[in-house]
């Protein structure tokens, strides 16, 4: 069975099904001779599939390492503390220096990121190991424990706009060129991670077997780290936290294909790719010329996928 | 040969060890014994540098373990610890091939391919080669744990209490193959629970209690009645069988 090239093809289908879609009625057939039709391919279309697409393989890898760093399947960054990180740290330099240029406030948001989720790290490091639900709950605490603090800053400085547009739940209908580049970083970060697959699968295996085979299991940590907070980071910047994609996908593509992460990196990333554009699809579709977030229709599909994934899990997972 | 020198061990405030020193033999399969508590398995964890070394010194074929870099020193030795219910979903084939990683560092050449179909064959798992490590009974799964260690092919393997979870068949499967290993040139340092394994196949013995060495030589020397009734504070009664010793303790 060779999954790479069918999903490759589906996650190409879905892509230029959302070029299609949209509230303008261009005839994508006539972009080259009608200019209008070609601006809002170039200018809008295009950059809001690539992003959609970005952000769900980024988020997809970054589940992967997330899950690799705490050994437990049940979290994501979307609730190990790293997206509300990436916000605190938007918001502090956002108040400290209201016109610090873009790439300060990417370093800011990725720095905080990584910071709140050393922090979650070495809480759950402090966890009984068999106690699997002890991990993915300490992360929610510590995800709600920020997030409180971020919409508490966010209310005292008059800020509650921007906290809304990172936290609430992700959408991509403000993507227009120009605005999206940034998830680019998360992609490029994501496909290093691919270079390290087998560190990390060997890392999955625990500590021992870890530095039984010679790997600084410190070093390893460090880059997982960096890898998940800078993805988060830079979508959260962009379009606001996408629930469930990093929990999901992670999950079932291990189902299928087992943790040999060099094997299933790839597989990881178009998964993730195909389902957040399906979902931006459905988002753009349901109430046209209206949409609704796919966030939304995200938090609504994984919510349904984790639990069946749930069910499904063998007893003694 | 490994060299301990002065080693001592505290987890919290309770001491683990005493200034243990004393050596593993070169060429030889050396048995750590002694009754629950008595350090054998924290001795071992810090040989292979999966605890921090507080005090004392500690050499692997004259590497020193402190200051010789992690990687090199899994080129050197393979250490097994007690597995703890870490759900990863590798193939089975997936993990023993990993026990050739510190060697070609994710380029695996057909040396390596090589070593790993032999070492799952070695463990009877050739036929679970394609299952999930995390859909196998206890029992396999710690076998593809010990045949990935043998895959790493190092002069030196140290196995903390390998025999757990194996049937009587693959114990002494794993007994046997450790002995062939020996008797190729490589050397072997276990922690065993079940006294009569190291009365049958060990060379050497080192008997801990309360973390001190209170004895160590060739095993028919160590394995006799007074030390061992006075090892486990309990009468022991050490037969012989086939010209080794045998622990009776059913009496």
């Amino acid at each position: 069975m060779r999954p790479l090239p069918a999903l490759g093809l589906s996650v190409l289908a879905l892509m230029l099904g959302s070029l299609t879609v949209g509230a303008a009625h261009i005839d994508l057939r006539a972009v080259f001779s009608d200019s209008q039709a070609m601006l809002v391919l170039l200018e809008s279309r295009l950059p809001r599939t690539v992003a959609v697409a970005l952000t769900g393989a980024a988020l997809s890898v970054a589940g992967v390492l997330i899950q690799a760093l705490v050994r437990n399947r049940f979290v994501g960054p979307d609730t190990s503390g790293t997206a509300e990180g990436a916000a605190l740290g938007l918001l502090t330099i956002t108040i400290l220096w209201p016109a610090s240029p873009l790439w300060l406030r990417m370093i800011a948001a990725s720095v905080a990121a990584m910071a709140t989720t050393a922090l979650f790290l070495a809480v759950i490091r402090r966890l009984p190991v068999r106690e699997v639900m002890l991990v993915p709950i300490a992360g929610l605490v510590l995800s709600g424990v920020l997030g409180s603090i971020v919409t508490f800053i966010g209310w005292q400085t008059d800020l509650m706009q921007y906290v809304g547009t990172w936290l609430m739940s992700g959408e991509f209908s403000g993507v227009i060129s120009g605005r999206y580049e940034l998830l680019w970083v998360a992609a490029i970060a994501a496909a290093l991670a691919w270079f390290s697959a087998d560190r990390f699968a060997i890392l999955g295996l625990g500590d021992q077997v870890a530095t039984g085979l010679g790997l600084s299991t410190a070093t390893v940590m460090r880059l997982g780290l960096a890898v998940v907070s800078v993805v988060t980071a830079m979508v959260v910047t962009t379009v606001g936290m996408i629930p469930f994609v990093g929990l999901v996908v992670p999950n079932l593509v291990a189902r299928i294909m087992g943790d040999n992460l060099r094997a299933s990196l790839p597989v990881v990333a178009l998964v993730g790719a195909a389902l957040v554009l399906a979902c931006d699809l459905a988002g753009r579709l349901v109430i046209r010329p209206y949409e609704i977030p796919a966030g939304l229709v995200l938090g609504i599909l994984g919510a349904l996928l984790f639990l069946w994934l749930l069910h499904r899990r063998p007893a003694h997972g | 040969m490994i060299r301990i020198d002065g080693v001592s061990h505290r987890i919290g405030h309770a001491p683990i060890l005493h200034d243990i020193s004393t050596q593993l033999p070169q060429g030889r399969l050396t048995a750590l014994i002694g009754p629950n508590g008595a350090g054998k398995s924290t001795l071992l964890r810090l040989i292979g540098r999966l605890e921090p070394l507080q005090q004392g010194r500690i050499t692997v074929a004259g590497h020193d373990i402190a200051t010789t870099p992690t990687d090199r020193l899994a080129t050197v030795m393979a250490i097994l610890g007690q597995q703890t219910a870490i759900a990863s979903r590798l193939r089975l084939a997936e993990l023993v091939a990993f026990g050739r990683w510190p060697h070609h560092k994710g380029r695996p050449g057909p040396a390596d391919r090589a070593k790993v179909a032999q070492a799952l064959e070695a463990f009877a798992l050739a036929p679970l080669a394609h299952r999930f490590l995390d859909e196998v009974s206890g029992g396999q799964a710690q076998r593809a744990h010990i045949a990935m260690a043998v895959a790493q092919d190092t002069e030196w393997m140290l196995l903390d209490e390998p025999l757990n979870n194996l049937d009587m068949a693959h114990a002494r499967g794993l007994m046997r193959r450790l002995r062939l290993m020996v008797d190729e040139g490589r050397s072997v340092g276990m922690v065993v629970h079940e006294i009569n394994y190291a009365a049958a196949w060990a060379d050497h013995v080192i008997a801990m209690k309360g973390g001190r060495v209170v004895a160590q030589g060739p095993a028919d020397e160590v394995l006799t009645e007074s030390l061992l009734s006075d090892l486990y504070d309990t009468p022991i009664h050490v037969g012989q069988h086939q010209g080794r010793p045998l622990v009776l303790h059913h009496c």
